[in-house]
């Protein structure tokens, strides 16, 4: 309970009476906002590949996620704050993680553990490896490794951690009007398919072959490889 | 090498008893480094049957496809073993690359359900007959079949590693930007996202109720279709279950898996064979030192080279190490799926942290080791790893082990949980290839490093864990005794270490392996964990193929499940322990 402190809580500078000072705290709204978010982020119970092992190294004894108020992961997305990608995101499994990250409430954090998460890592080259999670959802902190040990993914935390504390309840997303969009599923095509991507897509397979521009696929018939 | 240049008598003897008894139908394969025999397809149920049922090879290890682009034929290799030990028996079936198609070997051996599944989803060769032929790792409607040597991947950028335009010359470019569409995404020409109709999983629920029929055709209940996973508390990672239930009872169960396929064989085509070995780290990623080691045997049988004395131990030790941190890990998670929420799980962890600071010493990494080399280890241990490895071995786990056994093992809440639960006969578990924990639970004392002995395990003195029930008990008491039975080799390959070199000749980046083609398994912790690998002389292996025992264990899970209660089903799983980056690679 270290950030407990008065001088952590009360930094406005008002003058409180020396006999009221443990019992008052004058301070900002942000500042406690945060302060209560920061200290209770609850991950969502979520493990991908190997970086999981590493998380659940995290949540037990010896590294104790419960410092941070952040041992409850929940397996349900609409109970959880952050969604850690710990592994490889593959294609088959992308439609279902945009999915979990819609359902989650906001204020939502997403963090990237590991280097496939981040960017594909040493899979990247795979026919069914999605190059990095950030392609379909937004990423507020990447940790990199190949798992990142259980020290790092902390860092990682105390990097949301900070991350949360500088942000402010007026100008924060989920609180202003307009709705927030959904990111749309990726759909299982004979690749996958990013929604957002069919007009690209559409226009690169209607080409005729030899048609100036396009990067010529060495198999035939397909475009892209 | 040794072994496969001077076949023993008893493998002469072999060769006359199959020629002789199929001489229309069987050919000794004559090509150069490769051994077994080539069976013409229509006589392939014929004479699996009489290998099986005449000769005693009862489990069929391995199936894999290959593809031989140049002479334009693909290959269907099945490596089958005695239960009661001794060398294995290779024979294959060709094919030709179009409309390759040969007959389905699940009416002799179940246990080639899945792996001929797999093998239709990534190489595309149809066995007919098969009950239930859908594609396993891949969805229904992708385009192509990757592991076909004339199918390239969206990032392709040359056929075998290290690629020219990087090395040596050294420039960088990021291969998002050669592609149209700047990821990682192909689509055929013509190809109108709009007029597409995505996967439903019409084909998984179609299997899913036609299961059922056959089981229970009088009853005429409400059958409930239950979806658990991929992203599922308790499905040990991203794996999906499809179940059909008749209240809580269960009728039916597929596993639907893929959701962490990562390619393991197609990168492992375009990597050199070292370049491999990091790769074998992240199948099985919480016994990184098993896989390395089965790579290691199998391309060592390639090259014909053995590691000195010390690496040997080194080995041997290590990969004990890695069967203790699994089980413990797999009892810890175990007792999570019974409902123990976590604290079993945190005991398990820290006796885990403790082997993980060994590994950690060693080569650099908790998890992915990428410690053993052909022909030797990366690393000798460094000052002071023998004291930690010498107290863990002697004091501390010997009683943490005891201690666990204590807590749980006579605990009411997991005996009635578990006695008698998802029960699997000794000949189910054999013809569904089960290896490891899960068959040995079942009353068959089968382990490779007793019936097929690699490295030096034929040197230490330990017994074959067996348990007799078959059922979920009797699966977590295993890893009990087979704990115990690791500390014992442990204890004596620590007191035995020799000094001296731990790598045999020069540590090479690049090696040299004569082409031809090697099956090296390893009893990993999960079970019979193998690499059949195919070189051609270059420096890119031709085939890589693994035999994941989390991937072939499976083929078991509905015959546990059905008749059990949907929450049996975690229990089950659990007790089967499965890893999904093996399971899908």
């Amino acid at each position: 309970m270290s950030d407990m402190k008065q001088e952590n809580i009360n930094s406005t500078r008002f003058d409180i009476p020396p006999e009221l000072q443990n019992q008052v705290a004058i301070t900002t709204l942000d500042k406690i906002y945060n302060w209560g978010r920061r200290s209770s982020v609850w991950p969502l119970m979520f493990g991908l590949a190997c970086c999981a092992m590493e998380m659940i190294c995290t949540a037990a004894s010896r590294y104790d996620l419960a410092r941070f108020g952040m041992e409850i992961m929940r397996p349900s997305p609409r109970q959880a704050d952050l969604m850690i990608v710990s592994g490889t995101v593959t294609k088959k499994m992308i439609p279902q993680i945009v999915r979990l990250y819609n359902q989650m409430p906001e204020p939502k954090y997403v963090l990237a553990m590991g280097a496939c998460a981040s960017g594909g890592g040493p899979f990247k080259e795979g026919y069914n490896v999605v190059s990095g999670v950030d392609r379909y959802i937004p990423v507020d902190v990447y940790v990199p490794g190949c798992p990142p040990t259980p020290q790092a993914l902390l860092h990682g935390l105390i990097t949301l951690q900070r991350k949360i504390d500088a942000q402010s309840i007026k100008d924060a997303r989920w609180y202003r009007k307009e709705e927030i969009a959904e990111i749309p599923i990726p759909i299982y095509g004979p690749d996958i398919i990013d929604p957002r991507q069919i007009e690209i897509i559409k226009q690169q397979t209607r080409r005729q072959p030899g048609a100036n521009g396009s990067r010529r696929s060495r198999s035939a018939g397909i475009v892209g490889r | 090498m040794t072994e496969q240049m001077t076949p023993s008598v008893e493998e002469l003897a072999r060769v006359d008893e199959l020629t002789a008894r199929f001489p229309e139908a069987v050919t000794p394969d004559t090509r150069k480094g490769y051994e077994g025999y080539i069976v013409k397809p229509e006589n392939l149920i014929e004479v699996a049957t009489y290998i099986r049922d005449e000769m005693g090879y009862d489990f069929l290890a391995n199936l894999c496809g290959v593809d031989y682009l140049p002479e334009g034929k693909m290959e269907v290799v099945y490596n089958v073993f005695r239960t009661t030990g001794g060398r294995g028996l290779t024979f294959k079936v060709q094919t030709p690359r179009e409309a390759a198609s040969v007959p389905s070997l699940v009416p002799v051996y179940p246990g080639a359900d899945f792996q001929e599944r797999e093998t239709w989803d990534l190489l595309g060769i149809r066995f007919e007959g098969h009950p239930d032929l859908r594609r396993i790792l891949m969805w229904e409607g992708f385009n192509g079949h990757p592991l076909r040597k004339d199918w390239r991947e969206p990032y392709f950028e040359e056929e075998g590693k290290p690629f020219k335009s990087r090395w040596p010359d050294g420039h960088v470019y990021r291969i998002e930007d050669k592609n149209p569409f700047a990821n990682n995404v192909a689509y055929p020409e013509g190809f109108d996202p709009d007029q597409w109709e995505p996967e439903n999983d019409a084909k998984l629920y179609e299997s899913l109720r036609r299961s059922v029929k056959e089981l229970y055709s009088d009853l005429d209940t409400e059958i409930i279709m239950v979806n658990m996973g991929p992203q599922h508390p308790s499905t040990h990672g991203v794996f999906r279950i499809a179940v059909a239930l008749d209240g809580e009872t269960v009728l039916a169960l597929k596993p639907v898996m893929g959701y962490l396929h990562r390619n393991h064989e197609k990168i492992g085509e375009r990597n050199t064979f070292l370049q491999n070995m990091p790769f074998t780290d992240r199948l099985d990623y919480l016994s990184s030192m098993s896989n390395n080691f089965g790579y290691a045997l199998a391309v060592e049988k390639l090259m014909g080279i053995k590691p000195p004395e010390r690496a040997e131990y080194l080995r041997v030790i290590m990969a004990e190490l890695t069967r203790i941190s699994n089980h413990i890990f797999a009892i810890g998670m175990f007792l999570n799926d019974l409902g123990a929420y976590f604290t079993p799980a945190l005991y398990a962890i820290e006796e885990r942290e403790l082997i993980l600071d060994i590994f950690e010493a060693v080569s650099g990494s908790r998890m992915m080791c990428n410690y053993f080399r052909f022909g030797g280890v990366a690393r000798d241990l460094p000052e002071g790893v023998y004291d930690k490895i010498y107290k863990l071995v002697y004091d501390r786990l010997p009683r943490r082990i005891d201690e666990l056994d204590l807590y749980l093992t006579n605990n009411e809440i997991v005996r009635s949980r578990t006695e008698g639960v998802g029960v699997l006969t000794p000949e189910q578990a054999i013809a569904f290839s089960e290896a490891g924990p899960v068959l040995r639970a079942s009353g068959v004392p089968y382990d490779i490093r007793r019936a097929d002995p690699y490295s030096i395990y034929d040197r230490f003195d330990f017994d074959v864990a067996v348990r007799y029930h078959g059922d979920t008990y009797d699966r977590y008491l295993i890893r009990i005794d087979e704990m115990r039975q690791s500390i014992r080799i442990l204890q004596q390959a620590v007191r035995d270490l020799p000094e001296g070199p731990i790598q045999e000749g020069k540590p090479q980046y690049q090696v040299r392996v004569p082409a031809g083609e090697a099956y090296g398994r390893v009893e990993g912790p999960k079970g019979e964990l193998g690499y059949y690998v195919v070189s051609n002389g270059k420096p890119n292996p031709w085939r890589y193929h693994v035999r994941a025992p989390s991937f072939i264990n499976l083929n078991a899970y509905e015959t546990m499940c059905v008749g059990n209660k949907i929450a049996d089903v975690v229990a089950i799983l659990g007790s089967i322990d499965i890893v999904l980056g093996e399971t899908d690679r």
